[in-house]
């Protein structure tokens, strides 16, 4: 029995049980972890999971069960089991759930991948990190640690409206980080930042960041800031590195766009949205330099795909242009609730989850400067990157963020060191605010992303660049 | 086969192939059953069930985590080869700290019939009631139950079982422009009501209605049950947790009086009623640990491996991470008082009402939001307000206002002469992200550091 035939099964039962739509996804996935602090291996885990997850339709309910097996009886018991769950939904029904039309296809896609990372043996892998924290903790790194992280993801999606799509997805990234311990504080810092970079790709990423020749740099930085001056409070001329605007934008925009949010199936959890769908098309989001696209499309970035997991096909689209908001990351429900005609960004945290609303890759379009001409344009005002913490409420309007190092600047030069440096603010002001925009942009993998109940976690990519705000409060602390 | 002789069977076969090493193994049937409502209707609503294998082999000074879900003979046969293959190449580990003896456990668990054989209709009826509750408000939120039913063998001859079960509802009602919300979690399915949360969550959204936006800066605060447990989630993740001592980054002093004498912390997941599995993942027999005593600190949980650097036991906290010991069933102790009702108006029971009571100006704050650490050695959290905050004063609710962020260090609201009053009922508050279930009653605090408003 293939995989196909046990999504096919399931799919089958789900109908027969009474749903009017079904589809099955049969995922296997290994992952490996491995994290070294100082100089010694704290953690080598390597985990496989493999099972089958049904989503039925029945009248307005949905209903999901799943199965870490993929025997035909099993299979076939998970669909019936989705269906009656589906129909027990229909106790606190509501409106009718359509979906948009989604092209059944018949397909494969892979990520490209040089150097397959579960194959690189796992004495190189433990001796780099090895290596790297004990040179780092011996130059002074009090807790210095490296990890590296590796998914591989075999998918198999099937319809009863003929979708038969197989994917295999591979992940992979890492990164090093130092605290150190000062009278009564710590300071951090991280390259290329605290958790890394990821991207659906091989070894060859960790190969090109290059961990070992930053871990010296990142140790002096952050026993600098150490005893580097507090950031200032009030309102500043604020540039943010393009580590740091990635997050920004997952948080202040990404999470935004979720059409599931906007139309208030969240608002329980993870939230609502400040955006109202009357005003799609015209709302002003930011200014003129703002332009944000949905794009699975991009080779190596951790939200790409071939096909989303309700087997639509990657297609870009604009989220924000010219500073207006345009579009939302939607799935093929959520888009026929809002009046919408595409779908395209589902996606579950394996087998055993719901598909949901989740991010791809948002990302900002590189603009026309660089960060050397923002510095010299800049006669008062703070750098920050490396994110350190994150806040945002629940309509993802008012946020605030720590970084882990900040940088005065004075008559456009970037100077002295800055310790502890947060800013806040309100989204679309701070958006309206940006005035500058670098071309250095880098696609950012957050590996962590966190959303649904039960909790699902999501990988999304974001392109961004450094970007200069004007107005921003800077140097918020207890 | 019992998931005790499923991990003693593994045990033996790791055993044949590598006779010296040592071998852990958990073996862990969990069923997950969530309906999720919004919009005032069910939406979602997705169960599964899964067993999960975890094997941890150490040889010759080399130590491998592995898990799988697929657990068929011939798959476990490679689960097994393909751990050990891994452990002969990978990276020294000089911390292993050696297996757990063997030891009795001080009881199996409670997994009650009514949350292991709960159905969806238990489930949607507690929404219906929520939402007939709610009094045409737009509600949303979930019911979950989970039971697990695990085991735990190594090679030492150390072998223990145990299950868990656990109801949770949480749910919010809305009126235009503000929400509120109640939760609850319980071990035994009828003392979660989605009737007396649904009432409850809408009549914090009506006195949530017309908030205004007060001035950030320090005020006195009644923080309910909800927001409470976001503390302690914070304290046990950053602050008690043994790993996070040993590397200097935790607050903790042992010995030191370091918060308010009204307060006092355990991790207690054996009581009776508690919700969690009665061992943690390297087989230690959980125990009820005292973290702070009327608000001198004994000392942070430990795993195994913690302990060892610490040269202290283990306190039954391990959670198969490398994020260290985690008291995962932390506590705040109530203070002695009459037995709890509902209360009119947007307390969350009359414990709360107590509390606002006695304050003569300041800030009752129904929820924590998004709270993350800006420093783990000071433990100072930013965050927001959500889900209905009231300005209070002389004792009575005032005004509804809009949500605040904060920034606060959590030890020090809750340090010496800092803590007013603590509430007199504890809940179990319903965990997102866990297995956690922390237990805490209300605050009132002397002081906290609200450092924005809504607009900024």
């Amino acid at each position: 029995m293939t995989q196909f035939d046990a999504a096919v099964a399931a799919v089958e039962a789900a109908i027969a049980a009474g749903a009017r739509y079904a589809d099955a996804r049969v995922m296997h996935r290994r992952t490996e972890s491995m994290s070294a602090r100082n100089g010694d291996i704290e953690e080598l885990e390597q985990n496989e999971d493999a099972g089958v997850g049904v989503r039925a339709l029945v009248g307005s309910g949905w209903g999901f069960y799943a199965v870490p097996d993929m025997s035909d009886a099993a299979a076939r018991a998970a669909g019936e089991r989705a269906a009656a769950i589906a129909a027990a939904s229909a106790t606190v029904a509501g409106k009718a759930v359509d979906l948009v039309g989604s092209t059944p296809a018949t397909a494969s896609w892979a990520s490209t991948c040089e150097v397959d990372p579960l194959s690189v043996p796992l004495s190189d892998k433990g001796d780099l990190l090895v290596r790297v924290t004990g040179d780092m903790h011996r130059a002074g790194g009090d807790q210095s640690t490296a990890l590296y992280r590796i998914w591989d993801t075999h998918k198999w999606f099937v319809s009863s409206e003929g979708h038969r799509i197989d994917q295999h997805v591979r992940e992979c990234g890492g990164g090093i980080s130092t605290t150190v311990i000062g009278d009564g504080e710590t300071q951090r810092r991280s390259y290329p930042s605290y958790r890394g970079q990821y991207g659906t790709r091989g070894w060859e990423l960790i190969n090109e960041l290059d961990i070992a020749a930053h871990g010296e740099r990142v140790v002096d930085e952050a026993r600098a800031l150490l005893t580097a001056p507090l950031c200032p409070s009030g309102e500043t001329t604020l540039i943010v590195g393009g580590e740091q605007m990635a997050l920004q934008i997952h948080e202040s925009v990404g999470h935004a766009i979720e059409l599931d949010r906007i139309l208030g199936w969240e608002a329980a959890y993870a939230g609502t949205s400040w955006l109202d769908l009357t005003q799609l098309g015209s709302l002003r989001y930011g200014s003129d330099l703002m332009n944000i696209v949905i794009d699975p499309r991009i080779p190596g970035a951790l939200g790409s795909f071939g096909y989303d997991d309700e087997g639509t096909a990657a297609a870009p689209r604009d989220a924000v242009r010219g500073g207006i908001w345009v579009g939302v990351l939607a799935g093929r429900d959520s888009a026929s609730a809002a009046g919408l005609d595409y779908a395209g960004s589902v996606r579950a945290d394996g087998w055993a989850r719901l598909p949901m609303v989740r991010m791809t890759n948002v990302g900002l379009e590189p603009g026309p400067h660089t960060l050397e001409e923002m510095v010299a344009a800049t006669d008062d005002g703070i750098m920050m990157d490396f994110n350190r913490s994150w806040s945002i409420d629940d309509r993802r309007l008012n946020f605030q963020f720590g970084c882990e190092i900040g940088w005065e600047i004075k008559g456009g030069k970037r100077g002295r060191m800055l310790r502890n440096p947060t800013y806040t603010g309100i989204g679309p002001k701070f958006w309206q605010s940006m005035d500058m925009l670098s071309s250095e942009s880098l696609p950012w993998g957050t590996p962590n992303c966190g959303k649904g109940q039960p909790g699902q976690v999501g990988h999304t990519g974001h392109p961004s660049a450094p970007a200069r705000f004007a107005n921003v409060r800077v140097g918020v602390r207890s | 086969m019992s998931e005790l002789d499923f991990a003693g069977r593994i045990v033996e076969m790791v055993k044949a192939a590598v006779p010296d090493a040592d071998t852990e193994v958990s073996v862990d049937t969990t069923a997950l059953a969530l309906t999720r409502f919004a919009n005032s209707m069910i939406h979602q609503n997705v169960a599964d069930e899964t067993t999960t294998v975890r094997l941890v082999t150490h040889l010759d000074g080399r130590t491998v985590a592995s898990t799988t879900t697929v657990t068929s003979d011939e798959a476990l046969g490679s689960f097994v080869a393909r751990t050990v293959d891994a452990v002969r190449i990978a990276p020294l580990d000089p911390g292993w700290p050696g297996l757990t003896p063997a030891a009795a456990l001080a009881t199996s668990g409670t997994a009650d019939e009514s949350v292991v054989n709960a159905t969806p209709a238990d489930r949607a009826a507690r929404i219906r009631a929520f939402v007939d509750a709610a009094g045409g408000l737009t509600t949303a939120g979930y019911c979950r139950t989970r039971h697990t039913h695990a085991a735990f063998a190594n090679s030492a001859g150390h072998a223990v079982a145990g299950s868990t079960a656990e109801i949770a509802m949480d749910g919010i009602a809305r009126t235009g422009s503000s929400d509120g919300s109640a939760r609850a979690a319980s071990a035994f399915l009828s003392d979660v009501d989605g009737a007396i949360l649904g009432a409850r969550a809408a009549a914090k959204a009506r006195a949530g209605d017309g908030a205004v936006e007060l001035s950030p800066g320090r005020y006195e605060v009644v923080l309910e049950q909800t927001a409470v447990a976001d503390m302690l989630q914070a304290l046990a993740m950053f602050g008690f947790n043994g790993k996070g001592v040993n590397e200097r980054q935790s607050f903790l002093e042992a010995g030191a009086q370091q918060m308010d004498a009204a307060i006092t912390f355990v991790d207690d997941a054996i009581s009776p009623g508690m919700i969690g599995l009665p061992f943690d993942t390297e087989g230690t027999p959980k125990q009820i640990t005292t973290v702070v005593d009327a608000g001198r600190t004994v000392g942070p949980v430990q795993d195994r491996r913690t302990a060892a650097q610490a040269g202290t036991q283990s306190t039954g906290n391990a959670i198969a991470m490398a994020f260290g010991a985690f008291a995962l069933n932390l506590s705040l102790r109530p203070a002695d008082g009459d037995s709890v009702t509902e209360a009119d108006g947007p307390a969350a029971d009359s414990s709360v009402a107590a509390l606002v009571a006695r304050m003569s100006h300041g800030i009752l704050v129904t929820d924590h939001w998004y709270t993350r650490v800006l420093d783990p050695r000071t433990l100072v959290m930013t965050g927001l307000t959500r889900n209905g905050a009231w300005l209070v004063e002389n004792g009575e609710i005032i005004s509804p206002v809009r949500n605040f962020r904060f920034t606060q260090s959590y030890p020090q609201a809750l340090g010496p002469s800092s803590v007013i009053a603590v509430g007199t009922h504890a809940i179990a508050v319903p965990n997102n992200y866990s297995q956690a279930s922390f237990r805490c009653p209300a605050l009132h605090l002397a002081s906290w550091n609200f450092t924005g408003g809504a607009s900024g």
